[in-house]
């Protein structure tokens, strides 16, 4: 059994007997406690960061090694396993996962946004319909819906090969769509709560609808969008079913579009055929350090940012 | 707001309405309809079957042994993530009390919350990819080698984790406890560092131990943010789809060894992409959505407790 799910077990247990086992001596038991507590938590890191390391090193070892002990240390620090794993396709696959990520994040906060922002602040037929369909969408999960959405991808691409089965438009249209429900609903709460009078005076001064949306209300709101923003980079960045059941190459010669993820999947796959783990293991680091990097930049921003999201 | 308001309203509400309704709820209400079919996906070609697919699905072993790997998960990956998250998050949060009687959390809090929310950022396939190296089933593998190493294994007979029909689901639940708990334990951090220390500090005048403040204070004040924690990871468990695809043994999307982590969502990608039953793989589809909302209405319910300000 694996030692996470041997420490799920552990902590209940833990919890119950402390009280019992530490009679009332709360002030002077704070010492004997941080022990205990710095003990899982030191634990519960090492368990985090030394599968992490251990990729990370695999990517230098040779092939042998990898396949022999664990417990190898790598014996030469050279990068030639990074530009193998580079020229199998990560790198490809990267810029595909770049290209789809930067249109539909972009296309999902702008159409998010204005739709939220007219369903919340205006009052016409049918708003509450609208907002009640969006919010209904994200309820349902997204097998309901693999099957149609495949031949309806697939029939667009016979309309136009932007569109069809892995194309980067397709995908991305597909993206927004089902990051919209979440998304509105998010920002809806929001606009409600963004005060009147600035938007009241703009429009006596003659400022179009369009406008004060663009002027006045997108950077009032920019710490909703910001919450939301990173919720969907993640949501978006950790799809697969999406990509594996739409970016398949229809003919032989379709050049692969295949994201990180499902490119990374099919290397390790493959790799099973052809032994090359340190360019996997190097392919893994390549695609971990750069969201590492910036993670540990903004950590900040993202752990508020997807609290906030989540807690809505 | 006057004039020009409603063709600015529908300007704004087209494209969005337009992408949501072709892409998500038009395939939604197809699905309902397709299930009812015999489509086969590639051809035109469909007849009309009722609910001859779902009398076939409810005497499909795979199938039903994929709907109690789904409920295991469900049952108890919401709990364990949350009971680990919440003991964390505690400790991080109020768990070092100084010998001066302050609330505060131990040393090193923000590291930890750094360092817990790793897998979080890290795309599920990477995770996925991950830990097929850290399960290997020879010595080469992460836990066969540390295991060898603490002789807890022999070395010639190492365990066979993905290959073992016993171990494979808690394999898997293992990776979605390792990666959750941090998301989780950030979650509560932030809903604690909202209870006033009053409360606390109040408490501790009065005698109160680290156990009773916990259960007396900080869970009922929290209560609101553990049931979502709760649906989140309901979601989580039902999606274990790109874990168990790409980790497990079996001819397409995983599943094995001899379905015993096939999941719901697993075997209709299978009947979907690999068998070519697209109306079956539907009124798969179908059963997922009910299933999902019998959950989400029973978790509503059974958690729905009196709001309380502070």
């Amino acid at each position: 059994m694996s030692t996470s799910i041997d420490d799920t077990t552990a902590v209940p247990v833990q919890r119950g007997a402390r009280p019992a086992g530490k009679p009332a001596r709360s002030s002077e038991g704070g010492g004997a406690l941080n022990v205990f507590s710095h003990g899982f938590l030191a634990v519960w890191a090492v368990m985090i960061l030394f599968p992490l390391a251990w990729v990370v090193l695999g990517a230098f070892k040779t092939d042998s090694q990898i396949n022999g002990s664990a417990w190898s240390w790598p014996s030469h620090f050279h990068f030639d396993a990074f530009t193998r794993a580079w020229s199998k396709g990560i790198g490809g696959f990267f810029a595909n996962t770049l290209i789809v990520l930067a249109g539909s994040l972009t296309l999902t906060m702008l159409l998010g946004a204005m739709a939220a922002y007219v369903l919340a602040r205006y009052e016409f037929k049918g708003n509450r319909l609208i907002y009640f369909l969006f919010v209904a969408g994200a309820m349902f999960p997204v097998y309901l819906a693999l099957v149609p959405l495949f031949f309806m991808v697939r029939n667009l691409g016979e309309i136009s090969p932007y569109l069809g089965l892995n194309s980067y438009l397709g995908l991305i249209l597909v993206y927004v769509a089902y990051s919209l429900p979440f998304t509105v609903f998010f920002l809806h709460s929001f606009f409600r709560t963004l005060p009147t009078a600035i938007h009241e005076a703009a429009m006596l001064d003659g400022c179009s609808h369009t406008r004060a949306f663009f002027q006045i209300m997108v950077p009032m709101a920019k710490p909703g969008l910001i919450s939301v923003g990173i919720f969907n980079v993640l949501g978006q960045w950790n799809q697969y079913i999406l990509p594996v059941t739409l970016m398949q190459p229809t003919t032989a010669g379709e050049s692969d579009h295949s994201m990180l993820a499902q490119g990374l999947v099919n290397l390790a796959l493959q790799s099973g055929y052809k032994s090359d783990a340190p360019a996997l293991f190097a392919g893994m680091t390549i695609a971990m350090l750069p969201v590492l990097v910036v993670y540990l930049s903004f950590q900040r921003q993202v752990q508020s940012g997807l609290t906030s999201a989540t807690l809505k | 707001m006057r004039h020009g308001k409603y063709p600015f309203i529908v300007g704004f509400l087209f494209l969005p309405i337009v992408l949501y309704v072709g892409l998500v709820l038009w395939p939604y209400a197809q699905t309902f309809g397709y299930s009812l079919t015999d489509w086969s996906g590639q051809s035109q070609e469909m007849n009309f079957v009722g609910l001859d697919n779902y009398t076939k699905l409810f005497g499909d072993e795979v199938f039903l042994g994929a709907l109690g790997h789904n409920i295991l998960l469900l049952a108890v990956l919401p709990v364990v993530t949350i009971l680990i998250a919440l003991f964390f998050a505690f400790m991080l949060n109020v768990g070092g009390r100084s010998g001066t009687g302050g609330v505060q959390g131990v040393r090193g809090a923000a590291f930890y919350k750094v360092v817990f929310f790793f897998p979080q950022v890290l795309s599920i396939a990477i995770l996925a990819v991950l830990w097929q190296a850290v399960y290997r089933t020879d010595a080469s593998g992460l836990f066969n080698g540390v295991l060898i190493k603490l002789g807890l294994v022999d070395a010639q007979n190492p365990v066979a984790w993905l290959s073992d029909p016993n171990l494979v689901l808690w394999c898997i639940l293992g990776v979605l406890v390792w990666s959750g708990v941090g998301f989780y334990l950030v979650l509560f951090s932030a809903a604690m560092q909202s209870i006033p220390k009053d409360i606390y500090e109040a408490a501790l005048l009065d005698g109160a131990k680290r156990g009773q403040t916990f259960f007396r204070i900080t869970l009922p004040l929290l209560w609101e943010t553990v049931q979502t924690a709760w649906v989140y990871l309901a979601i989580v468990a039902m999606d274990a789809f790109a874990l168990v695809a790409s980790m497990t043994p079996g001819r397409t999307y995983g599943g094995g060894p001899d379905h015993h982590s096939e999941l719901m969502s697993t075997y209709l990608m299978r009947n979907f992409l690999a068998f070519g039953e697209a109306g079956y793989a539907c009124a798969m589809g179908v059963v997922i959505f009910f299933f999902t909302l019998i959950l989400s209405v029973v978790s509503l319910r059974v958690t729905r407790r009196e709001r309380i300000e502070y």
